[in-house]
């Protein structure tokens, strides 16, 4: 027995000395500890990567690498600016009127009838190799026709042998806008852009009809040749040039075209992908991309891993030569000029759980990270200046610290429909703004986001035209402007709003019973207890009572959809840095109950919503800051919403990753990055140093403590044979 | 032998056919289409169009059991229910409301399943009968009095906290091996080491006490003293006699659960993100996604009417005595 | 004003029903036996002192009520705050209002964070601020409170002795009436372990369990004993609070299913044929769906209910108290299935013996068969069972509790606090304690539940007790 133990010690001591090399503790294949891969993470498997029906960051992190829209935000310069990505020039609106006829710039608004756009793409920009443009030697496409024999054996893409590419085309753009309108896709913009660009609407009708006359498997999806149905607004001029032509004006519309949405789809993939029995081995569009991006999508297990591999005909974009003041001192400008993308392979893997995904980041395995509320203190600390600087343990490590405003609102907002809170009556808005003021939202930012956020005083968050920094872009109706900072009024004033309103003390004055609030949350399960209590408190404030009616995904949305809900959290994520993005979260005619908007608070004021009406359209200048200042003040006052807070995103890099300049809007960012692998495997090696005296211990004590009873059982049987 | 097993699977189809039509009414109770719908479109911009054209696709616009409305044998076939669940009887699972094929996820995901459960099922069943026989062989000495306490004890451990206590200790503090995550082929091995460790642990306590009693009762028999009696050693008698009857009841038990293997385990899975069929369940509750939800619990049922079957043929395998009938 | 939840209702119904079977096993010899045999283990009584202990603060805790208003607002039509607390809340109020901001160590005297603190002449420094309730007593933390801590324990220590003394004199007296000896003999017996009863053990048991309750509530009013957690809400209270949902899910569990695993498993073993058939068919269904899968659909139906009846689910507790009630319901119908095939099975057995042969051909109805003769014989299997499942039940609830379908998440319940606490022990420096409160707490009372439910199972499993004798 004790023989056994040594020889097990001495196998673990040579395993030890086997590997000195890669740690034992790496995730990743030891063969590709020095290869040029960035390491990141992915926690929700993404639903869509058809750029028509993706919609949410965590799809746009893979398809903004794959898709490219004729246009992106720049890399560097702020505030956001848009370029050209594979157009050649910005698109310059032209306007018409009702007769087709050319209007000078500057014309009224009511004389514009339509806008044209003309996008015109670099020639030579190509594809990523795949099936589906592969060719005979004959010119005939090879895997268009597919049989149920030729299918055998084939699970994903790349059981396909041949690939082939092409050159991008001005049609492959406007076969993605009528892709839009397709029924089976059911695009999340259909809607919004039906209103927009020219007969579409027209468009999808047609295709309805189309689609619902071929004879189909409800399994299966059928190839409808858009080339076939014509497209009112949307034309292919020549080879590379393209017009859109929208109803009216819709100044936000170029933002869009920066989206993937607009990114250009070949006809041959959508042939391809719709071939029967093909969906039944998941390869279709919304599982396998085809794009002209810097990267294409190398293995797809969303069950475990996502891979983006360098796409071989790229056609090698520049890194921006120009950036804002003080990118050069940040070291972000140093690969100017020079062709993207520079990392080879990025691998994403499935991580659900926070705490393994920050213990890897710790340990080297991932190249970036965020932050949790429950990591913050073990990597910031806040110097005498209240400044965010790194812990003197992540600074020994070479992590670096970037942080940046998103452009985004978590707000709690009241249904205006509601009986009590809601509603245009003095009573309820006293009561509203009552609950305004005791919700402390700095407290808030502070237990549960350890002060990465800056609480709202209104619907735009900074970064976007519109925010007034001061004491001009101050709450008054929650905050006082004193010494030079915003303060939260007294909950005394919350007090006597709520007396006002009725509920003296917290019950109603007239029948004397507790004011009772019920706030209506997603059950997202013991995570958020805190959170509740915490919210519970700021209501027993004023003494009224908050229930928390927890319920689930679906019963949440049915419940703002019915304009059931009375108090709610909600948040919003801007498309692009335009205010009208933000406003009409407030907009009448975009109300949730009825009419499916985002209006979620259902909140509906006339003034408001022509001022909205006039704002919209209006160039970015003092007579657009007025109108927006105005819209603000009223909104302050009918507080429809807790304006909640913005949070401050705080991302951790390691030494090894550069060009690490957060960008909030643009999703393609992944061709700027670099890595430097070699420093990364000799950091890794040095911070997973193994400790293996406490296994040896254990051994030690098990042996020991086997002894013993091997001896008596020795001794036992030996009695026995006597 | 045969008809006896064939008789056996005649009764599973009434059984599964009450499954199939449990979890269909579970499900769609809390559960309406429209629900899915909103679910698998997302939460920006969704049109009430867009939904009933969600549904008409998927083929759930239909009435859920009953077609009033169709003539003849369509009045039934013509729903939900049959489009969507009667095809599992041939084993075809379809696909998923997100558009996968299910039946090609679980073929991908029962290997990471079986990687952790039948290690942890053998090494445990080892260190268990060890500890069981160990402890039988110490009866009523100190040994066996602070064994018993001791299983006690570990069992009265949440299995939380040893998977929570050994990802900290083993994937943090030693760094021996990875926090979490899997990759295929001979990769695998040190992601599975931690969840084995810990699937072994923490059925050491419930395992080793029912084995004593086993090995117990077997020791108190009259042949067993019999054969003591004969002059026999005391190792003698718990190898060639107490081991061998007191493996029968283990061995059996082992049988029942064996086909359950595949099903992989809820919370080991997800907390060590293991791609498997558990984490594969608790995605799909999660997601709503019932195609997944119905592929499993049908999936789960047929192997434990296996497991059923299993254990009375090997009853009757090991002792003659039993008769099936 | 006093509030009936329904787990409540149900905790009385039990508490009953106990004290009905106590009384009626109190009159038959047979069924006094084996309680003796229980009473006479030492594990089984020791362990049998602390769940009297668990049960005593889980009672308290399920007398609920809305307080009435102090002051200004007792005028009110309806003097009664809007919030439901129970006995329980009120013995160990301090406790419960004592709420700093956030996390803060055991017997700290300052928060675990550091927070930036504007001093006096506008400077702003950040630094760990004082806590409002923990410590704050002391002048000088860092130097008095090491020395506070050990004399305000002594103290209590020193009362804790006094009570347990008296407690002693008062059962070692009535020992001595009760058989006649000198108080002397009995303390001699009881040292020497010489009395039927280990009444050694039981003292020495509820000594700790005394010298516990002592040191809380000297310790527990001047600090936060086992620290505070992210909302500053006191981690000893909430592992209290805790205690009585996981008895609850553990008793009422088994009283939801104990009627029809009783009826339907002796039905099916009794009358044979189509009952059986139809019987086993049933619990095979159901036992071969995945269970998690059913809880799941059970929380999702219960949430939709509740979303349509907002109006009789007005408060926070009702709510979350009927959906512990629930999961105790779907907990139950996915465990009836074990229990139930062992009671066929012994009643198979039954119905073919002599005496039952003997009733049924006098014509005895089925009915009093099952009662008279069945059910009396039954009893043991159900007992075993049901102390058994206990401490499983209890466990369970913390693995719910992470899938996300187990008590309420605004319910404080063992398997929440193991929940929020995973995500705390990535901070650092650490946060250890809420875990390790959960910890100690739920393994004291899975601990004692499995040593009573072994000594239960010993005395009554005929077979164990054959094998022993």
């Amino acid at each position: 027995m004790g023989r056994q133990a040594l020889l097990l010690l001495i196998g673990a001591q040579m395993a030890l000395s086997a590997c000195t090399q890669v740690p034992w503790n790496d995730p990743y294949p030891a063969a590709d500890a020095e290869k040029n891969i960035l390491y990141d993470s992915f926690s929700e498997r993404p639903k869509h990567l058809d750029p028509v029906r993706a919609y949410s960051a965590n799809e746009y992190v893979f398809i903004a690498q794959i898709y490219e829209p004729p246009l992106q935000y720049h890399f560097l310069i702020r505030p956001y600016q848009l370029v050209p990505l594979t157009a050649t020039t910005m698109p310059r609106p032209v306007y018409l009127d009702s007769t087709g006829r050319h209007l000078p710039d500057g014309a009224p608004l009511d004389e514009i009838a339509y806008t044209l756009y003309r996008i015109t793409i670099q020639p030579g920009i190509a594809y990523q190799p795949h099936p589906a443009f592969a060719k005979s030697d004959d010119g005939a496409f090879l895997y268009h026709h597919l049989t149920a024999s030729d299918l055998k054996g084939v699970h994903t893409l790349v059981d396909f042998q041949h690939t082939g590419t092409r050159e991008l085309v001005a049609d492959d753009y406007v076969y993605q806008i009528k892709r839009i309108a397709h029924p089976e896709l059911h695009s999340p913009i259909a809607g919004l852009m039906s209103k927009y660009i020219v007969g579409l609407s027209e468009l999808s009708e047609t295709l309805r009809h189309a689609y619902d006359k071929l004879a189909r498997d409800p399994e299966q999806s059928v190839y409808l040749d858009l080339s076939d149905y014509p497209l009112e607004g949307v034309k292919a001029i020549d080879r590379y040039t393209y017009e859109v032509k929208i109803e009216g004006t819709y100044p936000q519309f170029t933002y869009w075209l920066a989206m993937p949405f607009f990114a250009p789809m070949p006809w041959e993939a959508d042939k391809f992908y719709t071939q029967p029995g093909m969906a039944a081995r998941n390869i279709t569009l919304d599982w396998y991309p085809v794009g002209t991006g810097p990267y294409m999508l190398g293995e797809n297990n969303p069950n475990r891993r996502m891979v983006l591999v360098m796409n071989p005909s790229f056609r090698g974009e520049l890194y921006p030569a120009q950036g804002e003041p003080g990118d050069e001192a940040q070291g972000v400008l140093v690969d100017a000029g020079k062709p993207m993308p520079f990392i080879d392979r990025a691998v994403y893997s499935l991580e659900k759980e926070t705490i393994p995904y920050w213990n890897k980041f710790l340990q080297g395995y991932y190249d970036t990270s965020g932050i949790s509320s429950d990591n913050f203190d073990q990597a910031i600390q806040f110097n005498t200046h209240g400044e965010a600087q790194l812990t003197e343990a992540m600074v020994e490590n070479g992590i670096q610290l970037q942080t940046a405003v998103t452009t985004s609102s978590f707000y709690m907002g009241f249904n205006m429909r509601d009986d009590v809170v809601g509603g245009d009556s003095e009573r309820a808005r006293k009561l509203r703004q009552a609950i305004s003021i005791a919700v402390d939202y700095e407290e808030l930012i502070s237990i549960f986001s350890n002060g990465r956020g800056i609480a709202a005083q209104g619907p735009i968050p900074p970064g976007i035209f519109g925010y007034r920094e001061g004491e001009a872009g101050i709450n008054a109706y929650v905050y006082d402007w004193v010494n030079g900072k915003p303060r939260r009024k007294s909950i005394g004033e919350a007090r006597r709003l709520l007396a006002e309103a009725g509920y003296p003390g917290g019950r109603d004055s007239k029948t004397g019973k507790p004011l009772i609030l019920y706030f209506d949350s997603l059950d997202r399960g013991p995570d958020t207890k805190a959170y509740l209590d915490w919210l519970r408190k700021q209501f027993n404030k004023l003494n009224i009572q908050l229930v928390i009616r927890s319920t689930d995904y679906n019963r949440f949305q049915e419940k703002m959809l019915d304009g059931t809900a009375q108090i709610f959290q909600w948040g919003w994520n801007a498309d692009y840095p335009d205010p009208e993005n933000f406003l009409f979260l407030l907009y009448g005619p975009n109300a949730k109950v009825g009419k499916g908007g985002e209006n979620a608070s259902n909140y509906e004021i006339p003034e408001f919503d022509r001022l909205f009406e006039k704002m919209k359209d209006m160039d970015n200048g003092p007579e657009r800051q007025a109108i927006i200042d105005e819209m603000v003040d009223i909104a302050r006052r009918d507080a429809p919403w807790l304006w909640g807070f913005h949070p401050v995103a705080f991302s951790l890099y390691q030494s090894w990753y550069s060009n690490a300049k957060p960008n909030l809007m643009a999703n393609n960012v992944l061709k700027y990055k670099r890595v430097d692998p070699v420093l990364r495997a000799k950091l890794r090696e040095a911070w997973n140093q193994l400790v293996i005296w406490p296994v040896v211990l254990l051994i030690v004590v098990l042996v020991a403590s086997v002894i013993p009873a091997f001896v008596t059982f020795r001794r036992k049987e030996k009695a026995a044979a006597l | 032998m045969i008809a006896y097993i064939i008789r056996r699977a005649a009764y599973a189809i009434p059984i599964l056919i009450g499954i199939n039509i449990v979890t269909f009414v579970l499900f769609f109770v809390v559960n309406s289409p429209d629900d899915m719908a909103r679910m698998h479109l997302g939460v920006k911009r969704v049109t009430p169009e867009a939904i009933e054209n969600w549904q008409h696709e998927r083929g759930y616009d239909k009435p859920l059991l009953w077609n009033g409305e169709a003539p003849g044998a369509k009045r039934f076939i013509d729903t939900i229910f049959f489009k969507k669940s009667a095809r599992l009887f041939v084993f075809d699972f379809g696909r998923s409301d997100s558009g996968r094929d299910i039946g090609y996820d679980i073929s991908q995901r029962m290997w990471p399943s079986l990687a952790i459960a039948i290690p942890s099922l053998f090494i445990g069943l080892l260190v268990n009968i060890t500890f069981a026989l160990l402890i039988a062989f110490f009866r009523t000495t100190y040994v066996d009095v602070s064994g018993v306490v001791l299983c006690v004890v570990l069992m009265s451990i949440s299995g939380l906290f040893y998977i929570i206590g050994g990802q900290y200790l083993v994937g943090k503090l030693l760094n021996l091996v990875p926090i979490s995550g899997y990759d295929s082929g001979l990769n695998a091995i040190k992601f599975v080491v931690l969840p084995v460790i810990i699937g072994v642990i923490g059925g050491i306590g419930a395992g080793t006490r029912w084995y004593r009693t086993l090995f117990l009762e077997e020791i108190g028999k009259d042949y067993v003293r019999t054969a003591r009696a004969k002059g026999l050693s005391e190792r003698g008698v718990l190898y060639k006699h107490v081991l061998r009857n007191g493996l029968i009841p283990i061995l059996t038990g082992v049988v029942a659960i064996l086909p359950l293997l595949f099903m992989g385990s809820l919370i080991v899975e997800s907390f060590f993100a293991v791609p498997g069929l558990g984490s594969y369940t608790i995605d799909a509750i999660n997601s709503q996604d019932f195609a997944i939800v119905r592929a499993m619990v049908f999936l789960g049922s047929v192997l434990y009417i296996i497991g059923l079957l299993l254990t009375d043929i090997s009853y009757t395998l090991v002792d003659p005595r039993v008769r099936l009938s | 004003m006093y509030v009936l939840l329904w787990t409540d209702a149900l905790i009385y119904l039990l508490v009953l029903v106990v004290i009905g079977f106590a009384l009626y096993a109190r009159r038959w010899e047979h069924l006094r036996a084996p309680w003796r045999e229980v009473v006479q283990s030492r594990l089984g009584t020791g362990a049998a002192v602390v769940l009297f202990a668990y049960i005593t603060i889980g009672l308290l805790d399920s007398v609920h009520f809305h307080p009435r208003l102090k002051g200004e607002d007792a005028q009110a039509a309806e003097p009664y705050s809007t919030e439901v607390i129970s006995l329980f809340d009120v013995i160990v109020a301090p406790l419960r209002e004592h709420v700093e901001k956030t996390y803060s160590a055991p017997f700290a005297t300052h928060l675990y964070a550091r927070e930036t603190i504007e001093l006096p002449d506008g400077r702003e420094v950040r630094e760990y601020p004082r806590l409002q309730y923990g410590g704050a007593h002391l002048q000088d933390p860092a130097s008095d409170r090491i020395p506070d801590i050990l004399h305000t324990s002594a103290i209590a220590l020193v009362e804790a002795l006094g009570v347990w003394l008296f407690c002693v004199v008062l059962v070692v007296g009535s020992l001595a009436r009760l058989a006649g000896k000198t108080m002397q003999d009995r303390v001699r017996a009881i040292v020497s372990r010489r009395t039927v009863v280990p009444w050694d053990v039981i003292l020495v048991t509820s000594g700790m369990l005394i010298a516990c309750t002592f040191l809380v509530a000297h310790l527990g009013v001047k600090y936060h004993m086992l620290g505070t957690d992210k909302v500053g809400e006191d981690v000893f209270y909430q592992a209290l609070k805790s205690i009585r949902t996981g008895l609850v899910i553990g008793t009422l569990t088994t009283l939801v299913m104990l009627p029809f695993a009783i009826l339907l498993g002796i039905m099916a073993g009794y009358f044979r044929g189509w009952v059986d058939d139809a019987v086993q068919y049933v619990y095979t269904t159901l036992n071969s769906i995945p269970g998690v899968l059913l809880i799941a659909a059970a929380i999702l139906m219960m949430q939709v209910y509740m979303a349509n009846h907002e109006d009789s689910f007005t408060s926070l507790e009702s709510r979350a108290d009927i959906r512990l009630l629930f999961l105790c319901i779907i907990l139950g119908i996915t465990s009836w299935t074990g229990l139930c095939r062992l009671l066929r099975g012994e009643a198979l057995k039954l119905r073919d013996i002599d005496y039952i042969q003997a009733a049924h051909s006098f014509g005895v109805g089925h009915f009093s068969i099952i009662t008279r003769h069945i059910l009396p014989n039954v009893m043991h299997i159900v007992l075993i069972t049901v102390v058994l499942d206990f401490s499983a039940l209890v466990l369970a609830e913390a693995v719910l509790s992470y899938i996300n379908i187990g008590v309420d998440p605004t319910m404080e319940s063992w398997g929440n606090m193991i929940n929020s606490a995973r995500l705390e022990l990535a901070r650092d420096p650490i946060v250890w304690w809420s875990l390790t409160a959960a910890f100690i707490f739920m393994f004291g009372l899975v601990l004692s539940a499995n040593l009573f439910s072994d000594a239960v199972r010993d005395a009554f499993d005929p077979r164990l007790r054959m094998a022993r004798t």
